[in-house]
């Protein structure tokens, strides 16, 4: 991934607000690739979000999108960029057609075929007016009025709040198309762990304001396992490493950040069933990452 | 309870209380839980694990129906005196199947059966050494 370009950087960006701090983030997103965005309420997720939109004005650090600095030119990185915000806002006496009519005025590359075919894939009546269409309609509805001007990168900020599984999941898989087939680049934040894990390439941990783990998901979850021994097991340097211990009456367990370097220590103790290895998810990551131990 | 290290992963294919006796019949099967050891009560297991009561008592029961435990009212569940070589006859079904796979996998990079006996014997020293 390292010859690719990368369409986004962010170099110690800061953001203060009353009570809170974007402290310092780095990150940088090569094109074609889904990063996922993890991070408790609060975490900073959408401030670093609307600082890329140029919805809110940094106090420091760099920022280019497509090698542009949003505070200097939001116009044209506008054409590349489609934003989802949390919430759907539209004019609730207007119909969905004169609803992408209007939206279309703003962009100078939009594309009437992919509105429509858009529109009838997801099943939206044209004459409907927007107040009439349920949350799940709505989300489909912005979804096919921020791809129809063919935007380079997807930013969505928690899109599938509130949506029902079968929605949530083809919204994910309508995002990986657009990767994977057309070479787009997303970023998708939510603190649903899971839609990050169907859909993401890399993933970010955003953590009161700070970024404090980025990877690769595959190698992430390659490394991180919670290891189950029976007492005595394990030798007491390897216990004294694992995170979120617990001990019940038929054994110990603990997680691990490194199991790829550990698997030859553990070999024998899986053999004599005396170790077991259970796969962890990203919330598991992310409550480690916020417990700290 | 030091003999029995049960671990029980929401994450695993199989369901949950299949997981627990899969588990309590290796530890019957390797020597660990002798016969008339004492299992813990459904309760304290439920405890344990935080696993529903539910969930332990399915296990439990086939464990019962399959003659691995038995339960005396009002005193509890303990391991059968089953005959060992029953279980030791699953293992070596396990076995064979294991094996079957390592000469398909093999057949499939022409390396010979002779080959893989010498490989079976050189681990076994190196593991004995």
């Amino acid at each position: 991934m390292d010859n690719k370009e990368n369409i986004l950087e962010l170099q110690n960006v800061q953001k203060r607000y009353k009570g809170f701090v974007l402290d310092g983030i780095s990150l940088s997103l090569p094109q074609g690739y889904i990063l996922g965005l993890i991070g408790p309420n609060g975490a900073g997720k959408t401030t670093t979000i609307k600082i890329l939109m140029n919805m809110v004005k940094r106090n420091g650090g760099e920022v280019q999108v497509f090698g542009l600095d949003p505070q200097k030119s939001a116009k044209q990185i506008k054409n590349k960029v489609a934003y989802l915000g949390e919430e759907q806002y539209f004019y609730g006496n207007k119909t969905v057609a004169w609803t992408g009519n209007f939206v279309r005025s703003f962009y100078d590359n939009w594309d009437t075929n992919t509105f429509q075919s858009l529109l009838t894939n997801f099943e939206i009546s044209r004459t409907k007016k927007t107040r009439e269409l349920s949350k799940g309609m709505k989300v489909r509805f912005s979804l096919a009025l921020a791809l129809s001007h063919n935007p380079d990168l997807l930013i969505l900020d928690e899109p599938t709040a509130g949506l029902d599984p079968v929605i949530r999941r083809e919204v994910l898989e309508l995002l990986r198309k657009k990767s994977k087939n057309e070479g787009k680049s997303v970023i998708i934040s939510s603190h649903i762990t899971d839609d990050i894990m169907r859909t993401a390439d890399l993933v970010a941990f955003l953590i009161q304001g700070k970024i404090v783990l980025v990877s690769e998901k595959d190698e992430l979850l390659s490394n991180w396992k919670r290891i189950h021994y029976k007492k005595g097991a394990l030798s007491s340097d390897i216990v004294n490493s694992l995170t979120r211990r617990k001990d019940h009456a038929f054994g110990s367990s603990g997680v691990t950040d490194r199991y790829l370097e550990l698997k030859d220590l553990l070999v024998q103790g899986i053999t004599e069933g005396v170790v077991k290895i259970e796969n962890v998810n990203l919330d598991d990551i992310l409550i480690s990452l916020v417990k700290g131990v | 309870m030091d003999n029995l290290f049960i671990v029980v992963s929401p994450l695993d294919p199989d369901p949950m209380y299949k997981q627990i006796t899969d588990q309590v019949k290796d530890a019957i099967a390797s020597g660990g839980l002798q016969p008339e050891t004492k299992l813990p009560s459904i309760r304290e297991m439920s405890r344990e694990l935080k696993i529903s009561e539910i969930t332990i008592k399915r296990a439990y029961s086939d464990l019962e129906n399959e003659g691995f435990i038995i339960t005396r009212s009002g005193l509890g569940s303990y391991i059968a005196d089953i005959n060992r070589d029953k279980l030791r006859q699953d293992k070596w079904q396990e076995i064979r199947k294991d094996i079957l796979k390592i000469l398909k996998t093999a057949k499939r990079f022409d390396i010979s059966t002779r080959e893989i006996i010498a490989l079976v014997k050189e681990i076994k020293e190196s593991s004995d050494g």
